[in-house]
């Protein structure tokens, strides 16, 4: 059974690193510090974002796709040289252990789309390749693309994250952020694609909470073109921050002012510019709003996103210490990467913590 | 007795402890859940940050944390002290019953939220910083001083004592709490009325070796439920 037959419910842990200078590092502290909280997951599902880790091919999009079998993965193929032009393609190297079972075939592709292709589209090639992302997704079966981000690459399965960690090899890649994921669902039917993190070009998300205003934002996504296929509530926050950030051009900030909005009552209390602006995105994109607790992470390039809900129902540490910004459900999953902080602090409810990688550094363009 | 966290996941740590006689050091504390639950008669001092529900149930004795904590500390705790030397995160002495709290820092959302009073059960909680929003909601008993040392401004976030009918909370502000909900009724303290929670005060200070003229200095705004407004009117006239 597969997601999406069903709803989840899930309880979860999430944390993410991230330099400021762009410096690289690899991907095993990133494993230690969701190992801490492993009893926040129940091994049904664990994932990893990671950006900055394919410097040698920034310019093409790193498509990840899970298999059910050699026949999807040859249609799935025959898609993508109708429509990319494929650079290098290669199973995704994994380890052998015991605690992950029944994989997929795992693919990885670099591509760039056919200049015929787009040109015939009339569309602009992130528009381009996301509709070719839905396509694949919703009408090959047994394909799931997975992730398709330039310079970063999502790595997700059941089992417990620091296991999928290991399966994956992740400390043998060096990025400039990591984000993690430790799942909890509770009547999930535990199929790979369900784990987080959810992702769409560059941005994806992790996320520790249970929303309740789902088929609202579902609804309000879908007449916008995208399609929920698993009835997970990440996958419709992955798409809300998609489709506010690169198809409204709304900043991150005044993403949190939609997704998180004020209350009415804090709203007229605000100055009134400040109070025009918060009206202005309460009202229009109200069906963005999304109610109930969640604690999420959104990861895109050349930065990272921290969001607590309005009440804040969900824990969220941010850690500082030199170049690093680590964010983290319990306190105790940063201090076990960096015992020494120069600071610590519980972000309100509502309010986003945007960190951003200084422009031009290194790897992350 | 010292333990050593880092050798012992949460399972095998706790069931030392519970074995482990009555004065109890942890070094290398990790997020270990559940620390000190349901003791009764033991000193348990940790060193590191120690997981969710530190002295859940607490029946007694002393839990002394050198450093942060984390969420749920002291959850429906009935007897005894826990001290905190750095900060608490949310729902700190959740649904209490009795017993006492003292965080040197500041705690995060939900601050004794739901603690209830019988008899001569009177949990108390005093936070020398601040205090995230939802303090004492639904407050039925007990007692909360939050200090807000190192503070220029109201030192609690939104929703203060909503939906108390029971307990009080202390505010140590220049400036009195906003939007307070109408069953909560207000009052800046006096002297005379400062002396009722003195005691606590003063075990707060030897805790963290503190003046107490420091604790005292400035103005207290007491909050207790509005007995000319109370809840039965919400939901029924009679």
């Amino acid at each position: 059974m597969r997601e999406g037959s069903f709803r989840n419910l899930s309880g979860c842990a999430v944390s993410a690193m991230i330099s400021k200078e762009g410096r690289r590092f690899s991907g095993a502290d990133i494993i230690r510090s969701i190992r801490v909280m492993h009893d926040r997951s129940n091994g049904l599902g664990g994932g990893f974002a990671a950006y900055g880790i394919y410097p040698e091919y920034q310019d093409y999009y790193a498509f990840h796709v899970f298999y059910d079998n050699m026949a999807a993965r040859r249609e799935c193929e025959a898609f993508l040289e109708r429509h990319f032009d494929i650079i290098n393609l290669s199973k995704i190297p994994t380890r052998k252990i015991p605690q992950i079972t029944d994989e997929p075939l795992i693919w990885r592709y670099f591509v760039a789309p056919l200049p015929t292709k787009l040109a015939e589209s009339q569309l602009d090639e992130r528009e381009f390749v996301a509709r070719c992302v839905f396509r694949i997704n919703v009408q090959l079966d047994g394909c799931y693309v997975f992730s398709s981000g330039k310079n970063m690459g999502v790595f997700k399965a059941v089992g417990f994250p620091e296991d999928v960690g290991v399966f994956y090899r992740l400390d043998e890649y060096e990025g400039y952020a990591f984000t993690a994921h430790g799942r909890y669902p509770t009547n999930t039917p535990g199929w790979w694609g369900g784990a987080h993190p959810f992702a769409l070009l560059d941005y994806s998300v992790v996320h520790n909470g249970e929303i309740s205003s789902y088929d609202a934002n579902r609804r309000s996504m879908e007449m916008h073109g995208y399609r929920c296929t698993l009835q997970t509530d990440t996958e419709v926050i992955t798409y809300m921050i998609d489709y506010l950030n690169r198809k409204k051009g709304l900043t991150m900030e005044e993403i949190c002012s939609v997704i998180a909005a004020p209350f009415w009552d804090t709203i007229e209390r605000m100055e009134p510019a400040e109070r025009q602006r918060a009206e202005y995105l309460r009202n229009a994109f109200s069906s963005c709003l999304i109610t109930g607790p969640f604690s999420i992470i959104v990861g895109f390039e050349g930065g990272m996103l921290a969001l607590n809900d309005r009440l804040k129902l969900r824990s969220m540490v941010v850690g500082e210490k030199d170049d690093m910004v680590y964010i983290a459900s319990e306190e105790a999953a940063i201090r076990a990467i960096q015992p020494e902080l120069e600071r610590l602090y519980a972000p309100k409810g509502g309010e986003g913590v945007l960190i951003q990688v200084k422009e031009g550094a290194g790897q992350c363009r | 007795m010292m333990l050593d966290a880092a050798t012992l996941d949460w399972q095998a740590l706790n069931e030392a402890v519970r074995d482990g006689g009555r004065e109890i050091e942890i070094i290398h504390c990790t997020g270990e859940r559940f620390i000190g639950a349901g003791a009764s008669d033991k000193k348990i001092t940790i060193h590191g940050v120690p997981g969710n529900a530190l002295g859940a149930y607490l029946d007694g004795g002393e839990i002394i944390a050198r450093e942060n904590v984390q969420d749920a500390v002291g959850d429906t705790m009935n007897d005894g002290r826990i001290v905190v030397h750095g900060s608490a995160g949310d729902a700190l002495g959740y649904a209490m019953r009795g017993g006492r709290i003292f965080v040197r820092g500041d705690a995060g959302y939900r601050t004794g939220i739901h603690m209830k009073q019988y008899q001569e059960k009177r949990p108390v909680i005093v936070v020398g910083g601040r205090v995230g929003s939802f303090l004492g909601e639904y407050l039925a008993g007990g007692l909360i001083v939050v200090l807000g040392l190192g503070c220029t401004d109201v030192p609690a976030g939104n929703f203060i004592g909503t939906g108390m009918h029971g307990g009080e909370i202390w505010l140590r502000s220049l400036k009195p709490p906003q939007h307070l909900p109408p069953q909560v009724h207000l009052e800046e303290a006096d002297e005379e009325m400062l002396a009722a929670i003195r005691p606590q005060l003063e075990e707060f200070s030897a805790c963290f070796d503190l003046p107490m003229s420091q604790l005292t200095e400035g103005r207290f705004y007491r909050l207790t439920p509005n007995a000319q407004n109370p809840y039965k009117r919400l939901y029924v006239q009679n």
